[in-house]
């Protein structure tokens, strides 16, 4: 109800800036309302809804939580980091006197350095799931850029593969993982590995799933690529690599960009669902984790874990953006 | 036995289509000499795109041939340099970049780095555009644009200059500026050309001989003019010239009556 009074205010009050200040600053307040004011007001409807529809919801782990509670684990979350930073410290502390002691005793004593292991907090959590998804990525940017580059060039290639892309694009990332956890397990093995077998097997997941638009946003990019310029590439006999390094490359750099940016959506979508199952030690596994754990708390951490990944998401899609409008020559691409 | 500089030597064209082969060239026969200035002009549709492209190597002709200083070429190459009616700049490069392109491409074997340096500034300059080298295309006008297209062919130091309607898309006044820019260049460099065109005026301003051609399809050479007016020329002291308004409205003739009957005998002015 106080929204709608809200509302309304904005109407009651802006003509009265109309006739005290200048056209321009009208002019801006107009603009800050509309885009700070609108989102805002949705943004407190939204929580609103929300906040009295999760009443009304009872399940085995107690009732859905609003925003209020939601927040409440944030915090927990935060709290928990912050203990654990504490525990690690002092476990240094404690080390190094120790270690100290000994040398001190007896110069010439072994000591031993360990590192701290506590359970990955909320923040680790994170920190592997980016780790893991620009992994994924980054392989399915090499795979795909150089491939795109091929079958935008040769009709031929890209009937060729064009039935097997688009048998394999809509995959889900669960289809796939069994197959990938079995062949990371056969594959991927070694006495020391640098990796975690879960990681490695949540990354190639991503790979799989996202390469795809990468993929054909490059091959399109390839073979629609002007005539005219081609003409020119025709005329001055530049030779294959020079032609594709320096025509064909540039001209699809923002069909590239675009294609990079949709597949880092999808590989950060398709991510939490590889970790879930892989146990990779990300935001997935927390989910599944909390899932299990099955308390009162749950809900709530999970609702947390669910904002976390949608603002990561929206953040990852800022970061392609910019870099798009940085290195693409073609800046009204970087606006669709 | 004297041979011309350039011969478009009876060139046939054909396009396959789904209704069988489509003849868009008859039989078409031109010899240019060097340093000549010559326009072909016609209706949209009559083949003069495809004449240009063969004698770029663009397109293969059917049947005959070009023969360039004795030699037949069937593919391009820099040496017949092609300016493009919409000036297919590489947008991600700027006004130097661009000529830099070919310049690496056609002289980094002969030319030292700081020599090609001075051929591209010089290139620039050639076309007044020695104020804008490190703008991109999208940061100039259409004639900007343009002129950094003919900078670009120029430093090819082609023996052809193949020009496929390079004002065509340009306002009235820019394009006067850039047809006596082209003038003054060609006065300079002594350049072979070969002009597509659909502007009467522009071909009579510029030309040596003026190219008539029939409409397709299977079009073929209507009509050769040849404009004996003393060069340099100045527009406005032509504008009031007793042959050159001759010449103008001979074009115009053929255009409007007889482009499509070739049998009619021409009136000699």
């Amino acid at each position: 109800m106080s929204m709608v009074m809200k509302l309304k205010g904005i109407g009651l009050f802006t003509p009265w800036f109309h006739f005290t200040n200048s056209e321009a600053r009208k002019n801006l307040i107009n603009n800050v309302l509309k885009n700070v004011g609108i989102p805002f007001f949705a943004f407190m409807i939204f929580l609103g809804v929300w906040q009295v529809s999760a009443k009304s919801v009872v399940t085995s782990l107690g009732q859905v939580p609003g925003p209020s509670e939601v927040f409440q684990q944030a915090k927990g979350l935060w709290g928990e980091y912050q203990a654990d930073k504490e525990k690690e410290q002092l476990f240094y502390e404690r080390q190094e006197s120790r270690n100290a002691k000994k040398l001190e005793k007896n110069p010439d004593a072994k000591v031993k350095w360990r590192e701290y292991r506590g359970r990955p907090t909320y923040f680790d959590q994170i920190f592997t799931s980016l780790k893991t998804v620009f992994t994924g990525f980054f392989i399915a940017v090499l795979i795909a850029v150089p491939l795109g580059v091929l079958t935008g060039l040769s009709q031929t290639l890209y009937i060729a593969t064009n039935p097997i892309i688009q048998i394999f694009k809509p995959v889900s990332p669960l289809a796939w993982l069994p197959i990938v956890t079995m062949v990371v397990s056969a594959v991927y093995v070694s006495d020391n590995p640098m990796f975690d077998k879960s990681f490695v097997t949540s990354a190639v997941t991503v790979t799989l799933c996202c390469m795809w638009p990468t993929l054909m946003n490059t091959s399109v990019g390839v073979s629609s690529i002007n005539q005219d310029l081609l003409n020119v590439a025709k005329v001055l006999r530049l030779n294959w690599f020079t032609k594709v390094r320096k025509v064909i490359l540039p001209s699809a750099i923002p069909m590239i960009f675009t294609g990079m940016r949709l597949s880092l959506g999808v590989g950060w979508m398709v991510l939490i669902a590889a970790e879930m199952l892989a146990q990779n030690p990300g935001l997935g596994k927390f989910v599944w984790d909390e899932f299990q754990n099955g308390s009162s708390n749950s809900l709530g951490r999970i609702m947390v874990a669910v904002l976390t990944i949608g603002i990561i998401g929206f953040l990852l899609d800022w970061i392609m953006l910019s870099l798009q409008r940085y290195f693409s020559w073609d800046k009204t691409a970087a606006n669709r | 036995m004297s041979q011309s500089h350039l011969i478009v030597d009876h060139v046939t064209m054909e396009f396959p289509t789904a209704n069988g082969p489509f003849m868009a060239l008859d039989n078409v026969h031109l010899k240019i000499e060097k340093g000549e200035f010559v326009s072909l002009i016609g209706h949209s549709g009559c083949g003069k795109s495809t004449v240009l492209n063969i004698i770029a190597g663009l397109y293969q002709a059917t049947k005959g041939g070009i023969v360039l200083d004795g030699t037949e070429v069937n593919e391009p190459g820099p040496e017949r340099a092609v300016v493009f009616q919409n000036h297919s700049l590489l947008p991600w490069l700027t006004a130097y970049e661009n000529v830099e392109l070919a310049v690496n491409q056609v002289f980094s074997k002969t030319k030292s780095k700081r020599e090609m340096k001075e051929w591209i500034e010089h290139n620039l300059e050639l076309v007044h555009m020695s104020h804008a080298l490190h703008k991109k295309p999208d940061e100039i006008s259409g004639g900007m644009k343009q002129r950094v297209g003919i900078a670009r062919a120029l430093a090819m130091e082609p023996s052809v200059l193949l020009m496929d309607e390079p004002f065509g898309a340009l306002d009235a006044l820019t394009r006067s500026h850039l047809q006596d820019s082209l003038m003054e260049i060609q006065r300079d460099l002594k350049s072979t050309v070969v002009m597509i065109t659909h502007d009467v005026d522009e071909a009579v301003l510029l030309s040596d001989r003026i190219v008539m051609m029939s409409n397709g399809p299977a079009a073929s050479i209507g009509e050769i003019l040849k404009i004996d007016l003393e060069r340099p020329r100045h527009r406005l002291e032509l504008a009031d010239d007793k042959k050159y308004n001759g010449y103008r409205s001979e074009v115009l003739r053929f255009l409007h009556e007889r482009h499509a009957k070739p049998d009619v005998p021409v009136k000699v002015a």
